[in-house]
């Protein structure tokens, strides 16, 4: 096939495309504009029914709980993957940070860094912590807060070492905690089959007030497992690639 | 059905329609940029930018929840990972 001919066959195939993607564009909804009943039967009955205010989280974790369920063990099985092809290979051997800070043409890491991550680290836990214990009571949630949660572990990391960072965070803790997580969500809802009910109901008391932290069943403890699992995988993702960076260099 | 509720916070709409519209225009501006951007550290700088542009944009159009996860995974997560990734391959060069 010459350059001409397949020019053709891209500018063929590429107004193809071009006018089905209108078509569909053209039979969108208005901007704004929800067609569905689902949202509005959701809104009505998500709080009498969970005793959540966040709606999202009621979605999240009650209505939907088993596709929730699902994408947690995608980041799961993510962390896994990275420690997995990240691991020591044969003939790589780990070098102290403090060797490596040698033939490094990086500054060290200014005061004005190293004051600000550390003054920030505190109010993040905080942060993390409040997101991931709320998610009954506003749009937050144990994976935002979870997210949350590792980002203090990695200003720990830029206040202080690498060494400092694996001390707060050992991997056998966060793999545990990580695991704890994952089958903490999933044996509440197995705990819900046990009862005779099915998979993920909630079936915890609501409490009275709708929208305290101690209302919602197990849309509350649900989010705090994904809060631990989250906040474990991300740490456990960061803290390979920073051994990786910074600690593993290839065998002689 | 109309979604219109009226609270102390509720602005007035064309105030929210130019919001929208000059957040989307920033956003098609950022992605633009991301891709334009040739050099893997100020790219990433760019993209965590423009991260924090798409929390507003979500922030903007009634998503909070979406906003949070974005702020924190598009705009601080990815580019760390990105950031030690490239940092990881020009030791590997040098």
């Amino acid at each position: 096939m010459t350059a001409a001919q397949r020019r053709w066959v891209f500018l063929a195939a590429a107004a193809g495309l071009a006018a089905f993607y209108l078509w569909g564009l053209l039979g969108l909804p208005g901007f704004g504009r929800y067609p569905g009943p689902y949202g509005f039967v959701i809104l009505r009955l998500a709080v009498r029914q969970t005793s959540a205010t966040g709606i999202v989280s009621a979605v999240n974790f009650d209505y939907r709980g088993f596709d929730t369920l699902g994408e947690e063990f995608i980041l799961f099985a993510a962390a896994a993957g990275t420690g997995i092809v990240l691991r020591r290979l044969r003939g790589e051997r780990e070098r102290p940070a403090v060797d490596e800070a040698a033939d490094r043409d990086v500054p060290p890491t200014s005061g004005a860094v190293r004051m600000a991550a550390l003054a920030c680290t505190g109010p993040v836990v905080v942060m993390g912590w409040w997101l991931t214990s709320h998610a009954q009571a506003n749009p937050s949630g144990g994976f935002q807060g979870g997210v949350v949660v590792a980002t203090a572990f990695i200003l720990v990391y830029l206040s202080g070492e690498f060494i400092v960072f694996k001390r707060f965070s050992p991997v056998h803790l966060t793999d545990a905690v990580e695991a704890v997580g994952a089958g903490g969500f999933a044996a509440i809802g197995v705990a819900a089959v046990a009862m005779g009910l099915a998979y993920l109901t909630n079936y915890l008391p609501k409490g009275q007030v709708a929208g305290a932290v101690s209302s919602s069943g197990t849309i509350a403890l649900i989010s705090f497992f994904v809060g631990l699992e989250v906040a474990a995988a991300f740490i456990l993702i960061a803290g390979e690639l920073l051994e990786q960076t910074l600690l593993i260099r290839r065998g002689s | 059905m109309s979604l219109a509720v009226h609270t102390p916070y509720t602005v007035p709409a064309g105030f929210m329609d130019a919001l929208q519209v000059t957040i989307l225009v920033l956003a098609a501006v950022g992605a633009t940029a991301v891709v334009l951007i040739r050099r893997p550290v100020h790219q990433v700088l760019a993209l965590s930018g423009y991260g924090m542009l798409l929390a507003v944009l979500f922030l903007a159009v009634q998503a909070p929840d979406v906003t949070l996860s974005e702020l924190t995974v598009g705009a601080v997560a990815l580019p760390v990972v990105l950031l030690l990734t490239l940092a990881k391959v020009r030791k590997g060069e040098e």
